[in-house]
């Protein structure tokens, strides 16, 4: 059946976990905007916070993105935190104004902030309000992206539980794929789907809002990102079903995650084998070589996205890599168990940060690659260690088959990089 | 409540910040919540800084806003100084921070730390990143400054220079390499590589030089009242205000001064005929006050280019621009919304911008070359070599960067003459910038057009079927070109007539590394 083997050492469900709980070195919820607005291409973004949210926005995409972005600022200023009627007051005309200027925008997302939720601007009131003013032309969610709330990727979670409540009602036999993929990988992802049989398909989010994801009691769902949590909450509430499995990174994840769809729709095997064989003999053909710098070398993941324990499990069992310490800012056995239980025991796993006593850990371990923020890499890149930023992870095609090579190429780059480089001075 | 897209200045913690990244021996603890970490790597990404900003952000979050913020702000005001061992610390809030209303200051006084606390009040709400840095530093001279004897000979400090500056870490070696030629030691240079101790000694120089205006000011003056040290007002970035400045120096220290000006090339370059066709070039400016004031200079007396716009986004430095529009006879432009920038560009539709990492999209989106010459940065205005912007040097520096964006001098006559040409056509921008070409992404069958006349032709025998040239559409256009060359050399070697969706997966699985 080729199901992936559990590690002859036990897995990584039940070993202790270290909760730290101090100066965390990550991105806010905002940041998911960044790829959100690329992804759903009639939906536009108004953080409601201040000028260190816009400042974010701008700086994590670390280039501008120019052509008038789908995403802006409504910066609070005095006059907003002096007196609360104002505040929507002045969003109403700040939103009445950029819808008229921008008529092609269908969905818009009020972002709630730290400013915002510590004052407590009501942002779902607000919601609702401009919905009925702007409806039917465009329909208006809230989410919270604030820092005090959602760490990095949580921002997509929280996006995505905002429109499970709106979705239409459905008895069908469906499957919901949920996650945000780069065009090009859901369009392969959906061949596959195809190709197996399996359908209908719908996909949360959706490219635009016409299209017809629904929900119900019938549909099944698959996540293609760890981070989901809040949104799988959302959809087993409207009666919906989580199909288990590990996340569809490398040729292992991709096919356990296929297969976990494939059975529960009744695809034969026969089937199975003639849709995966030639992309998984591919897949696995271009990860042993882009995975040769790999081989043998130790790695240490500061959490930062929820991606690290499936491609702690994509590293180590695919890749040759031993895990020193696979770092997650949250864990939820429902969608990190199964990628826990083929993750081969021996690396700790800890849960939260305190970054200063993890940087120490990650100087005495002195492993062969880490993946850290962008705010850690240089400094440590210039005590001698190798470092993948993980924020790459979450704006490059990584999943499935194709991206395979490609994924372990992103964490390859840096070693061979280092061994490429001969600038040492002569001795 | 104002919309914004772009913004030229971060929040006021971020000036606070790159005062606390500029020096050494000083801590920064933060109130703030886990997202405003991301500040950290616009020093280690932006600047290429190779260690951490010595911030401590408390990292507060939803669950312990009921409960205990201070308690969290005390701890990790302890855990810095313990575990960073610095000479002093600055204490603040950022915007949410200062909503929650827990008066680090007060917290900090009251822990009994054996070094100096010095409290931050930065109002998120009404000011920007350069207020904050202003700000801070003043607050840091205030506080540690002692009086003490002037030194024997004749000193000066250099001041403003920060961590993200524009140019200042090659601005602060021009700038003391030219005032030691006049004789002028440098004592201290801060805040840039300044230590707590060095602010102390601040007094003992005879007297300032203000390199940046937009996060010096404060300090200066406060020098110059309680110190009794006079300041430079003249910032030396062109040829004519380097020169004023050694006269503004020579009457501070009132003796004449003479400098030997046999590295200053930028005078016979822009006197040299492939100069000519800079005359009267139309140029529209827009940056921080500093840089746009002295750019306008050179602009207009030293290019030979004429000014059609002027503006800039501090608004602190309003007043000195709106006087100088009115000498150069146009509208000064003072904003911080790129909207109204963009606005004012297309109305002018001048040939050339001098701005920021701002105006030079703004620039890419109307075809207009520019130069940025300003703050907000990018990780390009952190060049590896030396590149200064003031004195000498720092006019044959500018002099390069003005004219880079820029067609030279015969070449704008032949692009003119064989605008034909497929290859040589004016749209094809200046030679020298080779990666550039508009025409990159114009080729509708995914190629680059220059990559493909360069190579061998396709042989007719190989087909792209239409699904795999619809997925070649997909891939990003920077890589298009090589995806496409991979995937018809893997087709050629295998033998095979067709290019499927499958060869291209196949191509692309036997060229990953
Ligand atoms: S952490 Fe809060 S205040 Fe900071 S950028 Fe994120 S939402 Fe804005
Ligand atoms: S090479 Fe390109 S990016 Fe650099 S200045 Fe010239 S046009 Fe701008």
């Amino acid at each position: 059946m080729n199901a992936p083997m559990p590690p002859t050492n036990g897995g990584c469900r039940n070993a202790p976990v270290l909760k730290e709980r101090g100066q965390r070195e990550v991105f806010c919820g905002l940041t998911g905007i960044i790829w959100l607005h690329r992804k759903m291409q009639d939906a536009f973004f108004l953080v409601v916070g201040s000028r260190t949210c816009a400042h974010l926005l701008q700086s994590a995409a670390g280039v501008m993105i120019f052509a008038e972005p789908r995403f802006g600022t409504a910066i609070l200023e005095e006059s907003d935190l002096a007196g609360l009627a104002d505040a929507h007051d002045e969003l109403d005309r700040e939103v009445a104004r950029l819808l008229e200027r921008r008529p092609d925008i269908r969905q818009l997302f009020l972002v709630g902030s730290c400013p915002s939720e510590v004052i407590k601007i009501d942002l779902a009131r607000a919601a609702e309000r401009l919905s009925q003013v702007h409806a039917p032309h465009v329909r208006v969610l809230n989410y919270s992206g604030s820092g005090i709330e959602t760490t990095f990727t949580q921002g997509e979670d929280a996006c995505l539980a905002s429109m499970v409540p709106v979705l239409k009602d459905t008895t069908a036999r469906e499957l919901l794929v949920v996650g945000a993929l780069p065009d090009v990988v859901e369009d392969q992802m959906m061949s596959l789907l195809d190709d197996l049989g399996v359908g209908p398909v719908r996909l949360l989010p959706a490219r635009r809002i016409d299209e017809t994801t629904a929900v119900g009691s019938n549909t099944v769902f698959a996540l293609t990102q760890p981070f989901l949590g809040d949104t799988h909450a959302a959809l087993e509430r409207r009666g919906a079903r989580h199909i288990a499995a590990p996340f569809p990174f490398g040729d292992e994840g991709t096919t356990a995650w296929l297969r976990a769809v494939a059975t529960e729709f009744g695809v034969s095997e026969a089937t199975f084998e003639a849709v995966t064989a030639a992309p998984r003999a591919r897949a696995r053909k271009a990860i042993t070589q882009a995975s040769e710098a790999l081989r043998g070398k130790s790695v240490f993941f500061f959490p930062d996205s929820q991606l690290e324990i499936p491609l702690a499990r994509f590293l180590t069992r695919e890749c040759g890599m031993t895990a020193v310490e696979v770092g997650s800012p949250y864990i939820h056995d429902a969608l990190h168990g199964p990628d826990l239980d083929l993750l081969p025991a021996g690396p700790q796993i800890s849960e939260g940060q305190d970054v200063d006593k993890q940087l120490a850990r990650a100087r005495a371990a002195r492993p062969d690659l880490t993946v850290c923020g962008l705010g850690l890499a240089n400094p440590l890149e210039a005590e001698g260690l190798s470092t993948k930023w993980a924020i790459e992870l979450v704006f490059t095609p990584v999943h499935f088959y194709e991206q395979a090579g490609d994924l372990a190429g992103l964490f390859s780059r840096p070693l061979r990089r280092k061994s490429v480089l001969q600038l040492e001075a002569a001795e | 409540m104002k919309l914004t897209v772009w913004t030229y200045e971060g929040p006021p913690h971020v000036g606070a910040m790159r005062v606390a990244t500029a020096m050494r021996g000083l801590h920064y603890v933060l109130h703030a919540p886990q997202g405003d970490t991301y500040a950290d790597l616009l020093f280690t990404m932006i600047e290429r800084r190779d260690h951490r900003p010595p911030v401590s952000y408390t990292t507060f979050q939803a669950r312990d806003l009921g409960s205990d913020t201070a308690t969290l702000f005390k701890t990790s005001c302890q855990d810095a100084v313990e575990r960073f061992d610095p000479q002093a610390i600055i204490v603040g809030a950022s915007c949410t921070a200062e909503l929650i209303q827990d008066d680090p200051a007060g917290l900090a006084e009251t822990m009994g730390l054996s070094i100096p606390v010095i409290p931050l009040e930065l109002p998120s709400y009404q000011r920007k990143e350069n207020f904050g840095a202003d700000e801070t530093f003043y607050q840091i001279v205030k506080h540690l400054a002692r009086p003490q004897d002037r030194t024997a000979r004749v000193t000066c400090n250099i001041l403003g220079p920060t961590a993200l500056g524009f140019r200042h870490r090659d601005d602060v070696e021009e700038l003391t390499g030219l005032l030691s030629d006049l004789g002028v030691n440098v004592n201290v240079v801060a805040p840039l590589g300044a230590t707590p101790d060095d602010i102390s000694r601040l007094p003992a120089a005879h007297f300032n030089v203000l390199l940046s205006p937009e996060t010096g000011e404060t300090a200066a003056r406060w020098l110059e009242k309680n110190h009794d040290q006079p300041h430079t007002k003249i910032v030396p970035i062109g040829v004519g205000a380097t020169r004023d400045f050694i006269a503004e120096v020579g009457d501070i220290i009132q003796k004449p001064l003479l400098i030997d000006e046999s590295r200053l090339r930028m005078p016979w370059w822009s006197r040299s005929v492939d100069s000519t066709y800079l005359t009267g070039k139309r140029v529209f400016l827009f940056g921080d006050g500093t840089h746009v004031a002295a750019h306008a200079r050179i602009a207009r007396d030293e290019m030979g280019f004429e000014v059609v716009g002027i503006g800039c986004y501090n608004r602190e430095m309003a007043r000195p621009i709106r006087a100088l529009a009115k000498d150069y006879g146009v509208e000064a432009l003072i904003t911080d919304d790129y909207l109204e920038v963009e606005a004012a560009i297309e109305a002018l539709s001048p040939e050339m911008i001098l701005g920021t990492q701002m105006e030079r999209h703004i620039g890419k989106r109307l075809g207009i070359p520019c130069a940025v010459i300003s703050a907000p940065v990018h990780v390009q205005d952190y060049p590896a070599r030396y590149s200064p912007q003031v004195g000498f040097e720092g006019a044959n520096v500018i002099f390069d960067t003005l004219i880079h964006p820029l067609v030279m001098g015969l070449e704008e006559h032949l692009l003119t003459m064989f605008r034909d040409d497929f290859e040589f056509h004016d749209a094809a921008g200046p030679s020298h910038h080779g990666g550039h070409s508009p025409l990159m992404d114009q080729d509708a069958s995914g190629g680059s057009f220059s990559a493909k006349m360069k190579d061998e032709p396709l042989p007719d025998n190989v087909v792209w079927l239409s699904d795999a040239e619809r997925e070649l559409k997909k891939i990003p256009f920077f890589v298009r070109g090589k995806a496409r060359r991979n995937t018809e050399t893997f087709a050629l070697e295998k033998g095979l007539q067709e290019i499927s969706l499958n060869t291209l997966y196949e191509a692309k699985a036997h060229y990953a590394r």
